[in-house]
Formats: C-alpha cells, structure tokens, sequence
C-alpha cells in the first residue's frame, strides 16, 4: 500500500532540495520519512552501496535509492536465509524501474521504526512484496520519465525508458544524468494507485533467469551470520539452561571451581523483567572456550518449575481429553458446521487418528547473539533474525527502556525454517550486557543447549471422522486437531476468532479447512495447554500444514479406499470448485479447480495408478495447498516407494512434484525452494522426530536426532504450472504433500496404513506382523 | 606456543592444546568462514584440509595439528574459482549457505582423492555432510560437474 506524503509547505519542500520527491509508503499504513544514514549490518554484495559524485543519492522511496551512476540500491526488510529473498524482492522493483540487472544491489536493513512490521515466515515475502515493489519502481519510472520529457520539451507518453536510460524525440538521457540534475515529483495517492504497471507480457525480470546477488559470498566463506559478529572489546557468553523452559528459579550458584581458569570472566544469574528466559544463568569468559571450560565447572541449584515430570505421552494423553471433549477448542467458519446432523443420517462412517511426533528445527547455525549499548545510548542487538518487531518489545522491556533505544541488526541467517521467527535467543545476550554496563556480549549456544533452547513443533493429535450416505457421498466431515499453539503462546494478539468467537492459532490448523467439497465441514482446532505449559511451541517450516496435510490426505486416501474408489478419481470428484471452494481474487482465483488441475499433472506425470512396478512398491498421491486459504499454492505430489519387509525400511525411489504459484518470479530459486521444502517433508515423514522426557526434548545433537542425508535424497520431478495470476508463496509448500503420499504409497505397496509421524521401521514391522 | 601453517601462512598459536581447531580459526585467527554446527563432527560444517585430507575441525584439537598445515575455505583458492566453487556458483548449490564452506571442502578434498567419482562415491563421501536447506540434489550435480571440469584442466 502506498501513502503519500505531502510537502505543500515551502518549508518541507526546501528539505527536500535535490533529493526530489518522495513516495513513503509502508505495509502497515504508518507514513516514513527519508532513509537515514546507511546502518545496515550486512549488505549481500561486496562493495558498500556509492553515491554519486557529488556524494548524493536519490531516494524515489524508503525502499530504494539511485546515485548518480544510475546504481540502484534495493531495501530488503526479509532475513536472508537461503530463499534469495532479496534477489526476488528487487528483481521485481528493478523490472518496472526498467533497470539493468547489473546495476542493482541489495541492503538488509536494521529493525528501525520506519520499515514499519519486519518479518519473514509463513512463505509471505514474495506475495506481500509484489505489489508493493513493483509500485514502487513504477513510480520511479515515471518520475524519471517525466523528468527527461520536461527536459526535451516533449510529451512524456512520447518516451521510453529501457535499461536505465530513458529514450524520447530521438534523444536519450541516463537515468544516473537525471538523478544527477534533480528532480521533483509527488503524487497523490489516486495517481499512485492509478500508476501503470507493466503488462505481465512486458516483464523482463521475472520469470527470468538472473544472477543471484547472494550466491558467491556463500561459496567463498565471506558471507557473515550472527555467529560471525564481532565487536571490538566483546566478551563471550555461554548459558547453563534450566531444568523446564518455563517457571525455573535459581536457588544457588557456585562458581568455586571455575576460578582461576584461565578467560574465565564471570557467572551471571540472569534478572529478565521479561519473563523470557527464567532461570537462566550465563558464564563469561574472554574466548568461547574459555566461557565453555569455565560453565563446565560452575554449578547450579534450581527450583524447577511444575512441568518438570511431564512426557510425551502425557501431552499427547491430554490432547486426547481434550479432543473428546466437545466444549473447547475453535470453529472455524467452513459454511455449513453442522456435523452431527449428518453424521445421525450417514449410512456408513470412517474414523481414524493421526499422531505426530515433536520435531526440531535444527537449523545449524546454533542460536546466539551479541548485545551492546552503542555511543548513543542505544542498545544494539546482532544477530540473525526472521521477526524483530515481536521480539523488539521483549528487549526493551529486558533492558528498561524504550523500544525506540533498541535496535537489531540483521545478518545473515544459518537457518531460518521458523526457529528465528522467536527471538528469545536475543534478550539473555542483552540482559548479560546491562549485566556489565552495556559492554559488549556475544552469546552462543552450543549445540545440545540450541536443541533444549528450541521451540520445537508440538506432537499433535488430530481426529478425523466422515460421513457418507447410502449413494456413498460424503455427507459431512469433521476435523479436530490439538497441539500446542506457538501463536497463542508468542502473539496471542494474531489468532483469530472462530464462529464460535474463541480464538485459534491458523498455523495450528491451516490445511484441516481443505478445499474438498464435504456437505457439513467441522475443523475444530484446540490448543493443548500441557504442551504450551511444558515447553515454547515453534513456528517449524510448513507450521500446521506440515502435519494437517498428513490427516487429511491420509484420510482421504482411506475414505476412498472404504467406499472402493480409486483414490486420484475421489479427490477429483469433491474438488468441485464450488461455492465455499470456488475461489476468489486476488490470491485464489479459480479455487479447488486449480488444485484439481496439479492432481492431475502429477498423476499424469507419475503414472499414478498406470505404472508396471515391483513387487512391494508402489506410488502414493496427495495434494495441498499450502499455506492457508488466503494465499493457496496448489501442490500435487507423488512419491514412489519400495517396503522391505523383513526390516520395515522405506526406500523412496522417485519424488513427482507439480505447483501452482501464480506467477513465478524466480525460476531457480523456486525449484531450489522446492526440492528443499520437499526433502524437509521427507525427513520429518521418515527420519526426524523426538519426544519430550521430564519436560525437555530428548534428543539433542546428530547421534541420536538423524535428519535426511545425501545418500538417502531421491531423485525428484518438478514442475510449475505457466500462470499469470499473483504470486504465492514457495517456501514451504513443497514440504505438506510428502508424509502422506509416502503413507499412502506404503499402504499401496504392502497394505499397511501408517498413521504416526515420523513413519518408523519398527512400527511398519509391527503392522505388517499384526497383519 | 604451536606453530601451523594456514592458508600457505606460517602461524604460531598460544592457545590451550585441547582447544578445537575449529575455535582457534574462529576466534584467534578471525577465520569465520568455517561453521560451528554440532560439536560432535557429524555434520560437517566445520571441515577443513589438514595436509589436504578432509577433516572436523571441531572434534580436532591444536595439538593434534602442531607442524600442519591447514586450508580453509578461505585459501581453497586465491581467487575463490576452484572448479568447486565455480560449480557450486553455476548451479545456485547455497540456500543458507552456513554448511557449504564445509560442503565445498568435502568435496574438493573428494576429487583429489577420487578424480572420477561415481555417484555411489559421492552419496558416500558427502553423506556425512548434513545440509538443513537440503540442497542435496544441487550438490550432488555440482559435484559431478567439478569433477568434470578438473578433468578438462
């Protein structure tokens, strides 16, 4: 969204002076001022942005400038965590500012006021970004435009701008010639919303194949993460964690056998006005292995808080009371929720429950921070991080001030996958700081205090029942679904109501409200209070989606399997396209059609159902639409398995993908976004997955916790469907379709319907004995 | 006092013996481009060349390396265009890019060993380097494309 900033007054105008004019816009509708002095901590390329010659840049918007070389420098608020966000981002801005590629860079901005909500999750970057940049580069385009037309004394409609330069009445004129003569433009908001944009077929960027602007840093050892930062005078800081993640009190602290040792500095017990991390206690020392020996050495007594006993199977336990009982959880608003009545009129009904295991984000740049107070009293943070305006409040209630006396700087990011979205990490690295007067602290977990540290994705225990009538149509569905939920616990602020007005975490239960048409739909999501008493619930790379999809895609398969359809001809025949699931624009024009048409592809494309294959392999099929409802990617996915009996190992031959993004604006970066999201899938389905013992992950480090590795990736298809419509996004969808196709390609090839994630070989050797 | 050789410069370390390499290239040399991922050597992040052999710095300690010497990702080539990198630049191997210095070492230290892997040597040799982006795929293609283009110098 675009909002104008007026300068009638003579006053602002003469602010201005050769800067021009300025558009300050915003997601969140607040009105910005200039960019201020250049404080990002990372910029991706290997030269600081230059300004002109006569050291002057033009700012067209916040979110970009050109000096006087026509050099474009892009504003990226998105972390940078392997999606190439900021190439994405400003190739869509450099393709309506009509810009050479050459010319472009890119700026990973600090968490100032005025880049208004930062953060980067729920596959939202591209799609929030398109209008928007592209907008903006429109507005430049044409302010320079208009500027070089003026000039020439010509009607601008009789111009053209192309790679920077713009072209009119037989002359041409750089667009770093115009920055450099100045220039002075505004619009009202009508003009702004008015402004042309590019026709799809004109789009000289997107779509295309350009060089990413972070690649050659991640190759050569150059590029900089958090655990990189370094700040003269810093001392380290590694912590001695409580019993439970909630509620731990120190009762003593004894450092007796770490004096002496040599860089031993000091132990720290934490006082958090925040509440983020109770408990915690923080060793210093002058190196990181000096802090490690010396923490090694100081022991600590705590009062440990009252979920200290609690396991796995309590929660999950709890989550099965709550599920049978129908007073709690939300409705969400799917048209027709009555189920009961059709359930009383079904002639037959399926019923079945669906378990997952708590899963880690192990993302491997371990979690850390360095925190100081600078020159001018501001408190700066370090530190990679995927949503520093929720942690931002945290930290300045840590530290006693003022947000606007905090500020994060972004690095680049060791892993994102969600883990970066809580920025807990940050607020004991300051509070260690005000601990010794603001001097500079770099705290880093190491790894099996990362792992205890995690916000891991809750177990979760989902019911799904359906109702058929004596034609064996489905009749009515109903889908309840309890975990802990991450929203609830961080920003209870962004659930939203259901019919019921009880509020639900959407990143608990987006994917339970399909796109199948199903007569009466019940989605009752409900938040598993244990779990959220127990540990912090993690937003983890396909949230909800990551294990809704697996109930319902396993259910349908089921469901077909009940009544004797086929399971491709099933789905299509109840993704009707039809009222509640008939779509709408921007984001879902053409609805449970389009999802249709990526089913149809990917079986086509697998030979679903057609293939000659050996004994105890088989395909399996599923489909999604990741994220949520209001930005669908429509994802078809097939997976070729092969069971050995004897052991209960699954050996997953071929992997068919087919998305639906809308529009694709990187082509590489997105397959590259989905072989990752859906190797994701397949290492939560088969290889990942812990449980919680006396309050704390069990697993924590590579000898017992055991993601996807090469030797076990298969080969994989992928393939996008050529669409003009807006871009949605990639970066997780990739991931909801594969448990359930391997479950129902296991059950296809040796007829055992696994129903728990992670899918074991012990428990596929079970079932086959059971049968 | 331990005397090394990095990156073709003579250095001299005073640190404790049992420290991990991999800190001593971190912290005392400034050397950042090696990661820190599990401690444990079962992720690969932090692998080196000690005398040209793929090695975990983190479970390495200085001693172990007293006399070496030592290439990280920073001195794999002067230019930073070994076929290696070349191949990992050409096919956009790096999603987050924190396990590839250790990706790219394993890998460069595979071809000097193993000049024409088969893909049964790579799954083998580059198994035991964990990428959380799983961009597998990508490395597995990049590896058989360094192997070429070494072969063609």
């Amino acid at each position: 969204m675009f909002k104008q900033k007026n300068f009638k007054k003579s006053a602002d105008l003469s602010q201005l002076t050769r800067r021009g004019f300025l558009i300050a816009m915003t997601a969140t509708g607040a009105t910005f001022g200039f960019r201020g002095p250049a404080h990002a901590a990372m910029t991706l390329s290997s030269d600081a942005f230059p300004a002109g010659p006569d050291g002057e840049t033009f700012e067209p918007t916040l979110w970009y400038g050109i000096n006087e070389n026509g050099q474009v420098n892009v504003n990226i608020i998105r972390a940078e965590m392997g999606q190439h966000v900021g190439t994405a981002i400003a190739r869509i801005l450099a393709d309506e500012l009509e810009v050479d590629w050459k010319d472009v860079q890119i700026t990973h901005v600090d968490s100032g006021e005025k880049w208004g909500l930062m953060v980067t999750g729920g596959s939202w970057s591209v799609w929030q970004s398109w209008p928007i940049y592209r907008q903006a580069g429109a507005a430049g385009r044409m302010a320079l435009i208009e500027t070089a037309a003026k000039k020439w004394g010509i009607d601008p409609a009789e111009c053209q701008a192309r790679d920077g330069i713009v072209t009119g009445g037989g002359k041409t004129i750089s667009y770093g010639e115009i920055v450099a003569t100045g220039l002075s433009r505004s619009y009202t908001e009508d003009e702004l919303k008015a402004l042309p944009l590019k026709p799809n077929s004109e789009l000289r960027l997107v779509g295309k194949d350009v060089t990413a602007l972070d690649i050659a840093n991640k190759t050569n050892g150059q590029a900089i993460y958090g655990i990189d930062a370094k700040i003269e005078g810093m001392v380290y800081a590694v912590p001695l964690l409580p019993p439970t993640r909630i509620g731990s009190s120190v009762v003593s602290i004894d450092d007796s056998g770490a004096e002496g040792m040599q860089g031993y500095h000091k132990t720290l017990q934490l006082d958090d006005p925040s509440g983020t991390v109770p408990g915690w206690v923080v060793v210093l020392g002058t190196s990181l292995m000096a802090a490690k020996k010396a923490a090694k050495q100081v022991v600590v007594k705590w009062q440990a808080g009252d979920t200290a006993k609690v396991s796995e199977a309590d929660i999950q336990a709890h989550a099965r009371q709550l599920i049978n009982d129908p007073k709690v959880g939300s409705i969400l608003d799917t048209g027709n929720t009555d189920t009961t009545t059709a359930f009383k009129q079904a002639s037959t009904s399926l019923e079945a429950e669906y378990t997952t295991s708590t899963v880690l984000h192990f993302q491997l740049e371990p979690v850390n921070a360095t925190a100081f107070q600078n020159d001018e009293g501001v408190w700066e943070i370090h530190t990679g991080n995927q949503w520093q305006s929720l942690i931002l409040p945290s930290l300045a209630k840590a530290l006693g001030v003022e947000q606007n006396k905090v500020i994060m700087r972004t690095y680049m990011l060791g892993g994102g996958f969600g883990r970066r979205l809580n920025g807990d990490y940050a607020v004991p690295a300051a509070l260690a700081s005000k601990a010794i007067g603001g001097k500079p602290v770099k705290l880093v977990l190491f790894r099996e205090d990362d792992t205890l540290f995690d916000s891991p994705r809750s177990p979760s225990v989902q019911k799904l029942r359906m109702a058929f009538d004596q034609q064996k149509s489905i009749i009515g569905m109903e889908h309840h679904a309890a975990a802990g939920w991450p929203t609830q616990v961080m920003v209870p602020s962004f659930m939203p109501k259901g019919t019921n007005d009880e509020p639900y975490d959407p990143f608990a239960i987006d994917g339970a409200d399909h796109w199948y048409s199903v007569g009466a739909q019940l989605v009752r999501p409900i938040s598993n209070d244990l779990a959220n008493r127990t540990f912090r619930p993690g937003w983890l790379r396909s949230v909800g989606p990551g294990w809704t999809h697996f109930a319902v895609e396993s259910f349908m398969d089921e469901a077909a399997h009940k009544i004797g359809a086929d399971p491709l001809k099933f789905r299509l025949d109840h993704l009707l396209a039809e009222g509640y699931n008939a779509g709408s624009a921007p984001n879902a024009v053409g609805g449970a059609a389009r999802q249709a048409h990526v089913l149809k592809r990917v079986a086509d494309l697998s030979s679903y159902g057609k293939a000659e294959l050996e004994k105890d392999t088989a395909i399996g099929i599923a489909t999604s639409f990741g994220q949520s409802r209001n930005m669908p990617t429509w994802v078809a996915g097939a997976v070729k398995v092969h069971v050995d009996r004897a052991s209960g190992v699954v050996d997953v031959q071929k992997i068919w993908l087919v998305f639906d993004c809308g529009t694709v604006i990187d082509p590489n970066g997105a397959r590259a976004q989905c072989e990752g999201a859906a190797l994701w899938g397949l290492s939560m389905a088969l290889y990942e997955g812990t449980r919680i013992e006396n309050s704390n992950v069990r697993d924590r480090n590579l000898n017992t916790y055991t993601p996807l590795r090469m030797i076990d990736t298969p080969e994989m298809e992928i393939e996008f469907i050529d669409s003009s419509e807006a871009p949605v996004g990639l970066g997780e969808p990739g991931t909801t379709v594969i448990a359930p196709a391997i479950a129902n390609a296991i059950f296809n090839a040796v007829g055992v319907r696994m129903r728990h994630l992670p899918i074991s070989p012990d428990d596929i050797s079970a079932a086959l004995t059971e049968r | 006092m331990i005397k090394l050789k990095i990156n073709g410069r003579d250095v001299q370390i005073d640190a404790e013996p049992d420290t991990p390499l991999l800190w001593v290239l971190r912290d005392e040399i400034g050397l950042t481009g090696t990661k820190y991922g599990c401690g444990i050597g079962m992720c690969g992040a932090c692998t080196v060349h000690v005398g040209g052999q793929a090695t975990r710095s983190c479970i390495t300690t200085l001693a172990a390396v007293d006399g070496t010497e030592i290439t990280t990702i920073e001195g794999l080539d002067a230019e930073h265009n070994h076929p290696v990198q070349e191949a990992w630049q050409e096919l956009r191997v790096p999603q987050c890019g924190y396990c590839q210095s250790g990706q790219i070492m394993q890998a460069a230290a595979l071809l000097n060993d193993i000049p024409n892997p088969t893909d049964d040597d790579i799954d083998a040799v580059m198994t035991g380097n964990l990428c959380r982006c799983m961009t597998y795929p990508r490395i597995r293609q990049a590896v058989r494309q360094a192997a070429a283009a070494k072969r063609e110098i």
